[in-house]
C-alpha cells in the first residue's frame, strides 16, 4: 500500500525532506537519527510518555459534537479539543515526547524556539517537570504580542531570548535557535516544535503528534460506530497539529484532508503565509520543502495576524501531500480568522487560538453534505490572543 | 585568467602557509565587491571567498549575518555578483572561491550557477549545508563538468571515518573548523592541538586549511602550525563594516599577517 506517512531512510517525503545541515550540527542530527526510533518504540519509553499524556496532559482530550455549528453549516462537525490539553494546546505533546527523548540522550540544556509562544510555554513545562535549563528562542515582534505566554515561561523558568535579526518572529526564532545548537552542540538538545528541520525532526514531531488522530479514530468508532470521518481539517504554519491530525488518516484514501494556511491580508497583498500558494521548491532551516522566497532565493517575510502561522515554509510531509494532491490547501485571511473565531466563541461557547480560528474558516469556504462527517482540530485555546481579539470586537 | 586550480595553489605550503580572506559580497556598498577583490590579492592573500549574501545565514555569527543583511539591503543578487566577477576575471590571479547556502545555488539551479561559477573565473565552492550524500547524488558530476573544485568541512566532533569520506569528495582544500561553532566565536578554543594533529596523521589527500575564530596574526600562526593555511572571514568583513575608508585598512590587515 502507498503510504505517507513514513520518510524514506534519508528523510525524504516524496522529493521533500533530507537534513541539509552544516557539519557542525551532522554529529547531533546524526545522534538522533540513529537513536531516535529505537527509543520511542521502546517499552519503557512508550509506558513513560504514555502515563505523562494521561496524568499530566490530560489526554485523551474530548471530541466535542459542536450541535451549534454542525446546524449552521448543514453537516456533522466534531472539534478535536487539544486546547484542553496542559498548557493550552497540542504542542505539550511533542514537547514532553522530545524531552524525554533528550534525558534518554544524556542532554542536560534544552533549546526551543517559538511563534505564538505555546510551544515554548509546552517547553518550558515539560522542562520544569524533568528538571532541565530550558532556553526559548522568540522573536521580538512576537514577544510583544504574546506577553502572557512569555510570563508563563518566565515563571516556569525558561530564559526567553529575543530573535532581533529579519523579521523578528518564528523564521529568526529558529535561526537563533540554530545557531545556539551549532555553538553548543554536545550539551543540548533542540526541541523543534513542528514537523520542519532537518530529518527526523518532521518524522520526529508526527510521531509524538500522532496521538491526535489515533484518538479521534477510536472516538468516532465509539460516537457513530466507524472510525473514519469524512473530511479531516487543520491549520498549517509548519504543520504539526496538522501532521498529528491527518497522521492516522493519511493512507486512508476515503478520508479527505484539509489544510489550512495563514492567508494574511490575502494573497496578492504581499503580506501572507500561504506558502503552497505562494512558495516554490526550496531549502529551509535544513529540510527541502516548499518555501516563500524570491527568485534569488531569498525567503519571504511571511505575515499573519496569527504568531503560530506566521512561518514562510511548511515541513516536508505537508510538502508531498499537497504535490501528491492528498491534501486540499485553503488560504485563510486575517479577517476571515478572525470571524471564525468569534462564530465559535459566540454559538458554542469555545474561544479558539487564532491558528485554530484558520482551521474553522474552511467550513465557510466549502460545502459539506448533511450526512458528512468534519472532524476539525481545535489545536489551541484563545487565552493568549486575547488582546488581538478585543482590538478587534 | 584567475588560476583555476586550487589544488596547485594549496599544494606549495613550504615556506610560507597561505592566507585565504573571506569577505561577504555587497557590503559595504554594492559596488565595493571588485575593490575588495583585488585589495585581496594586492595585499599578499593567496586565496579569496566572496560570501554569497543569504536572508537566513545560520551558521554565521553576527558580524557576517549583519554583513548579508546589508548586502541584501543594497540589492545584491547572485546575477549581480557574477558580473562583477565577470568583469575582473583577466585582473585577478589568486583562487577565488564562492562560499553560501545552498537555496540561492538551487533557486538559481545548480547547473546554471556552475556554467556563470566557469564563466566568471570562480574555481571553487563552499557551501557548508550541502550534505554529502546529496552531493554525490546529485552535483558532484556538474562540479567536475564545470571544472570546479568542491570544498567540505569537518570539525573537531568529525569522526576519522567522515573526515576520510568528506577529505575523498573535496578538492582544492578541506575546511577544518576550529571548533563548532558560527562563524566568528570569540569563546571558543581556536587552537586545538589535538585536532590538528589528528588530521595531520590521517594522510588526506586535500591540504587543509583551518578557519573560524582567526582574528590576527597570532592566531594564523598558531593554527598554521599544523595545517597547510588559514582562514580569516569575520575579522576583516568587521574591518570593511565598521571602517568608511575600509581600503587601507583591509589592506594592512592582510599585510600584517603574511609579513
Amino acid at each position: 500500500m502507498k503510504t505517507y506517512k513514513n520518510p524514506d531512510e534519508n528523510g525524504y517525503y516524496g522529493e521533500f525532506g533530507g537534513a541539509f545541515v552544516p557539519e557542525m550540527l551532522y554529529p547531533n542530527v546524526e545522534e538522533l537519527r540513529k537513536q531516535y526510533l529505537d527509543i520511542i518504540n521502546s517499552a519503557e519509553f512508550e509506558n513513560e510518555f504514555r502515563d505523562l499524556l494521561k496524568n499530566y496532559v490530560g489526554r485523551a482530550t474530548p471530541l466535542y459534537f459542536a450541535k451549534n455549528l454542525s446546524k449552521k453549516y448543514g453537516s456533522q462537525i466534531y472539534l478535536k479539543r487539544e486546547d484542553l490539553n496542559h498548557t493550552g494546546a497540542h504542542k505539550i505533546n511533542n514537547a514532553l515526547g522530545q524531552v524525554l527523548l533528550a534525558k534518554k540522550l544524556g542532554k542536560k540544556r534544552i533549546i526551543a524556539e517559538t511563534g505564538a509562544g505555546q510551544h515554548g510555554v509546552a517547553t518550558a513545562t515539560a522542562c520544569a517537570l524533568m528538571n532541565l535549563e530550558c532556553i526559548v528562542y522568540m522573536g521580538e515582534v512576537d514577544i510583544a504580542r504574546q506577553a502572557p505566554n512569555v510570563g508563563r515561561m518566565k515563571m516556569l523558568g525558561a530564559t526567553v531570548i529575543p530573535a532581533t535579526s529579519g523579521s523578528k518572529t518564528l523564521k529568526d526564532a529558529v535561526n537563533e535557535a540554530l545557531r545556539d545548537w551549532i555553538n553548543n552542540a554536545t550539551t543540548t538538545h533542540y526541541i523543534i516544535g513542528s514537523v520542519v528541520g532537518p530529518h527526523p525532526f518532521p518524522d520526529l514531531v508526527a510521531r509524538f503528534q500522532s496521538v491526535i488522530s489515533e484518538e479521534i479514530k477510536w472516538q468516532l468508532q465509539e460516537k457513530i460506530g466507524r472510525e473514519n470521518p469524512d473530511y479531516v481539517i487543520a491549520c498549517v504554519g509548519g504543520g504539526s497539529n496538522a501532521a498529528g491530525t491527518f497522521y492516522h488518516f493519511v493512507d486512508e484514501e476515503n478520508v479527505k484532508l484539509i489544510a489550512a494556511e495563514a492567508g494574511g491580508f490575502g494573497l496578492d497583498s504581499g503580506k501572507s503565509a500561504a506558502t503552497t500558494f505562494l512558495g516554490t521548491l526550496g531549502v529551509l532551516h535544513g529540510s527541502k520543502s516548499i518555501v516563500m522566497q524570491t527568485e534569488d532565493g531569498q525567503v519571504i517575510e511571511p505575515h499573519s495576524i496569527s504568531a503560530g502561522l506566521d512561518y514562510p515554509g511548511i515541513g516536508p510531509f505537508h510538502a508531498n501531500l499537497f504535490t501528491q494532491k492528498r491534501t486540499e490547501f485553503y488560504s485563510i485571511t486575517d479577517e476571515e480568522a478572525l470571524k471564525s473565531a468569534f462564530e465559535l466563541t459566540k454559538i458554542e461557547g469555545i474561544i479558539p487560538a487564532l491558528e485554530s480560528a484558520h482551521a474553522l474558516a474552511v467550513l465557510e469556504k466549502k460545502n459539506f453534505a448533511k450526512d458528512e462527517v468534519v472532524v476539525i482540530c481545535l489545536s489551541g485555546r484563545g487565552d493568549k490572543d486575547m488582546e488581538t481579539y478585543l482590538k478587534n470586537l | 585568467m584567475i588560476n583555476n586550480n586550487t589544488q596547485h595553489a594549496a599544494s606549495n605550503v613550504q615556506p610560507q602557509k597561505k592566507l585565504n580572506i573571506y569577505f561577504t559580497a555587497g557590503v559595504p556598498k554594492l559596488e565595493d565587491t571588485t575593490e575588495i577583490m583585488k585589495v585581496i590579492q594586492n595585499s599578499g592573500a593567496d586565496f579569496m571567498e566572496i560570501g554569497m549574501p543569504y536572508s537566513d545565514p545560520v551558521a554565521d555569527g553576527d558580524v557576517i549575518q549583519k554583513a548579508h543583511e546589508k548586502a541584501l539591503k543594497n540589492g545584491m543578487t547572485m546575477t549581480h555578483l557574477f558580473a562583477q566577477l565577470k568583469s575582473l576575471k583577466d585582473e585577478i590571479k589568486i583562487p577565488v572561491i564562492l562560499m553560501g547556502y545552498i537555496n540561492p545555488v538551487l533557486s538559481f539551479s545548480f547547473e546554471n550557477f556552475c556554467r556563470e561559477c566557469a564563466a566568471s573565473g570562480v574555481s571553487g565552492l563552499i557551501i557548508p549545508d550541502l550534505p554529502p550524500i546529496e552531493f554525490e547524488k546529485n552535483y558532484s558530476a556538474l562540479l567536475k563538468k564545470y571544472n570546479l573544485n568542491f570544498t567540505f568541512l569537518v570539525t573537531p566532533e568529525t569522526s576519522d571515518e567522515r573526515i576520510k569520506y568528506l577529505d575523498s569528495l573535496s578538492s582544492g582544500f578541506l575546511y577544518a573548523v576550529s571548533s563548532s561553532s558560527t562563524t566568528g566565536n570569540e569563546n571558543k578554543e581556536v587552537k586545538n592541538e589535538e585536532y590538528l594533529d589528528n588530521l595531520a596523521q590521517l594522510d588526506l589527500k586535500n591540504p587543509v586549511f583551518i578557519g573560524f575564530g582567526i582574528k590576527n596574526k597570532a592566531d594564523f600562526n598558531s593554527v598554521t602550525e599544523k595545517a597547510a593555511g588559514g582562514i580569516i572571514g569575520t575579522a576583516f568583513v568587521k574591518i570593511l563594516m565598521e571602517n568608511e575608508n575600509w581600503q587601507e585598512k583591509a589592506g594592512d590587515f592582510i599585510r600584517s599577517i603574511k609579513n
